[in-house]
């Protein structure tokens, strides 16, 4: 087995509205799943199937293979969009409490607890409660209530927001551990460049559809323009512009060379390596830039969705 | 089970930990306990300063021995000054009033024709005091005038008393059905405050976990309708918990005050009774009655009593607090639940008013019956009902009818509930909460 979810063409209607339509996807064992599109697109109402918090109008998931039933809460973790604990409840009692809904004895969620929040830095903490801490205080107390039942799937919902961009570090880090000790991990959000750097899979949803899927590097290559960008320092700008102009699509580009000289984009003809255009630019100037433009996630869902309407 | 009993508990650790359950649970009674002395021991104070009221008797008929001094009032005759300048003197005067008794033809006409001069207008019990004093003296004159004897009348005088059986034989008085209303009317009483406070605390907690956002969190976990069950035991469990703290302590206060202050319960009492009263009530203590009122409530259906009220407590708790809890997770605030308030209140409302106009009057009449089925009624009429003895298949067409709405309810509150707590924004209306039911999953 080697996909942890299946989700199977899943529809979810709510009245008129459709929020999911038909979603197929695939989400491997062990890995970093990125679950893309702008607000509205549908990602939440997946979440929240995938948490049995609402049950889809038709469609089948899998959970290691196993029908979804309500014992698997217990071996999923999520971290909604929308933070919150009891403002009135102290930060100890109240990571008790969560964890125990998820199933853990007091005892062993204790044990954890203290190993969290030793690694955190935030045993102070344990009897203040949660209105007296900063929101960014009280969302590391949210990410250990996440991950402290050692759940084998995870579901970050705009994992980032509202994390300074240090904790944000530290908590990808942590994340990324997780998923080393065997967790695979779901993040949803619209803001795609926040994750992309993580994601092993992605797949982009727009408008209830699913519109790609499969593993980031192979729908990198297949979304790639063979487009580089390149830095030449040369006195003679004009003249190696005509001279590219006349093998290749060029088009300008916004990178800024330190040195006086020629940048542009460079579009080299499909199956053609770029070795030919390294040698024609190598005899025109000196190379200080040459970068294959891969396309960002971002690029891609513009892309696909030009492509499917 | 187990993650239910998760949620009862730190429902009821977050009510009771409340600082205003705590208020709310140890002053009230104290304050109320205070007030009830405290205005006791004004009305006394009040009754310590002495009145002094004149009387000016032209045709010489009463004498000292009719207008006896009390506490607070003493009589003063000042027959021999004439009424203008009595009148004068008192208007100048720390006094009172003047009682004017005019010469007249006839005690007939006397009767209608006895005056009172006072600076402000005087309290009712001194002229009804008075008026009973002067009713007293003419029908013993106008006994004398027609040549009976007084102390014949007054050994002729025989009190009557139905003693009321229903046919199981259990004895009744026009005491012990006040006593019946009482009991009744304060368990009904209770059960709407009780549904009201913490019905209204059962939609607050929703609210919070909807505006805290938390709520995603909890539903992760476990079911919304696990959740909202959890929250209206933990909730209905704070709520015995204070009524029972409640009866503790008003036990005590009753059995140390007692004690400590010898607050004479018969004094409090007496103070607001005309002394015929009183007469009458020294000879139902005389014989025994009051011993047989305290009697009597011990020999009420208690234990059932207190098994129907947990019984319709509960059942109209849940009824309504499901209900409640549906309207807290609609709104985003408690601003908005105004709207949908309103239909929860009336039938409660409805209940303690048609308690109190039919059962009193007449326990087992159509209406009372039928008010005491419906189920958003029936928790508050059938306890007022209960004390004065309800046939068993009735009780049992009650209850099971509330058994069968509260499932009912609180299966429909539930859907509405787990669709609302995920809604944020527009404020919903009764078609949207319509589709919401109809919502599959």
């Amino acid at each position: 087995m080697s996909n942890l979810l299946e989700i199977n063409n899943v529809t979810k209607k709510y009245g008129e509205f459709t929020a999911l339509n038909n979603v197929t996807l695939n989400i491997p064992k062990g890995s970093v799943f990125g679950l893309l599109g702008p607000n509205g697109a549908g990602k939440t109402s997946l979440i929240r199937i995938i948490n049995q918090i609402t049950l889809p109008d038709s469609g089948t998931i899998l959970l290691d293979g196993e029908s979804l039933e309500s014992s698997h809460i217990e071996q999923i973790g999520y971290l909604p969009e929308e933070r919150g604990l009891y403002k009135s409840m102290k930060v100890g009692e109240q990571a008790l409490y969560l964890a125990q809904l998820k199933g853990l004895s007091k005892t062993e969620a204790k044990k954890r607890l203290k190993y969290w929040f030793d690694k955190f830095e935030i045993g102070a903490w344990w009897d203040k409660k949660i209105e007296e801490l900063s929101k960014g205080m009280a969302q590391k107390v949210q990410f250990i209530v996440t991950v402290l039942h050692q759940p084998k799937l995870l579901i970050f919902d705009e994992p980032f927001s509202g994390f300074d961009p240090i904790n944000a570090q530290l908590i990808a880090k942590e994340i990324l551990q997780l998923r080393d000790e065997g967790a695979t991990i779901i993040f949803s959000t619209h803001r795609m460049e926040s994750v992309e750097e993580m994601c092993d899979y992605i797949a982009l949803i727009n408008k209830s559809n699913k519109i790609v899927d499969g593993k980031l590097d192979d729908i990198k290559r297949q979304y790639r323009s063979n487009t580089f960008q390149i830095g030449l320092k040369t006195s003679n700008s004009k003249e190696i512009e005509t001279v590219l102009n006349q093998q290749f699509e060029v088009s300008p580009t916004d990178y800024r060379m330190l040195n006086e000289g020629f940048t542009a984009n460079v579009k080299i003809p499909e199956n053609e390596s770029p070795n030919g255009l390294i040698s024609l630019l190598m005899k025109h100037g000196e190379l200080q830039h040459f970068l294959e433009l891969v396309p960002s996630a971002n690029d891609i869902f513009i892309q696909a969705v030009h492509k499917n309407s | 089970m187990k993650k239910l009993k998760l949620i009862i508990r730190r429902e009821f650790l977050a009510k009771i930990k409340n600082r205003s359950f705590i208020m709310m649970t140890f002053l009230s009674p104290l304050l109320m306990v205070g007030i009830g002395f405290l205005v006791f021991f004004l009305s006394k104070k009040n009754d310590e300063n002495v009145k002094k009221i004149v009387y000016v008797d032209e045709y010489q008929l009463f004498s000292k021995d009719d207008f006896e001094d009390s506490k607070s009032v003493h009589y003063s005759d000042y027959t021999l000054l004439g009424i203008e300048e009595t009148k004068k003197k008192v208007e100048a005067g720390d006094y009172y009033g003047v009682l004017y008794i005019p010469k007249k033809d006839s005690l007939e006409i006397l009767a209608n024709s006895i005056e009172f001069y006072s600076k402000d207008s005087p309290s009712m019990s001194v002229i009804g005091n008075l008026e009973s004093k002067v009713a007293a003296k003419l029908r013993h004159l106008k006994l004398d005038q027609l040549g009976i004897d007084s102390e014949k009348i007054k050994a002729s005088r025989i009190s009557a008393g139905i003693k009321m059986y229903n046919f199981s034989g259990e004895q009744s008085s026009k005491l012990i059905n006040g006593l019946k209303i009482g009991v009744g009317a304060i368990a009904g009483y209770l059960l709407m405050m009780f549904v009201m406070i913490y019905g209204t605390s059962v939609m607050r907690s929703v609210i919070e976990e909807k505006t805290s956002r938390i709520i995603e969190i909890i539903v992760s976990s476990v079911k919304p309708f696990q959740l909202m069950l959890g929250k209206i035991i933990g909730n209905a469990s704070a709520g015995l918990l204070q009524f029972f703290i409640w009866g503790i302590i008003l036990l005590l206060i009753s059995l140390v005050s007692s004690y400590v202050f010898g607050i004479d319960m018969t004094e409090v009492q007496a103070s607001k009774l005309s002394p015929e009263q009183i007469a009458t009530m020294k000879a139902a203590a005389g014989n025994g009655e009051m011993q047989k009122v305290i009697q009597e409530f011990f020999r009420l259906p208690l234990v059932t009593i207190f098994i129907l009220f947990i019984f319709y407590f509960l059942g109209g708790f849940f009824l309504y607090s499901s209900l409640f809890a549906a309207v807290g997770a609609a709104v985003d605030s408690e601003t908005d639940t105004q709207q949908f308030m309103l239909p929860i209140m009336l039938p409660l409302i409805l209940g303690v008013y048609v308690g109190f106009a039919t059962v009193i009057n007449d326990p087992h009449g159509p209406i009372s019956t039928i008010f005491s089925m419906i189920p958003f009624t029936s928790p508050i009429v059938m306890l007022m009902r209960v004390p004065f003895g309800v046939p068993w298949y009735e009780i049992a067409i009650s209850m099971a009818l509330l058994l069968f709405t509260f499932v009912f309810m609180v299966w429909m509150a539930a859907k509405i509930y787990r669709v609302g707590i995920l809604m944020y924004g527009k404020k919903p209306t009764y078609k949207d909460l319509y589709k919401w039911i109809k919502y599959k999953g």
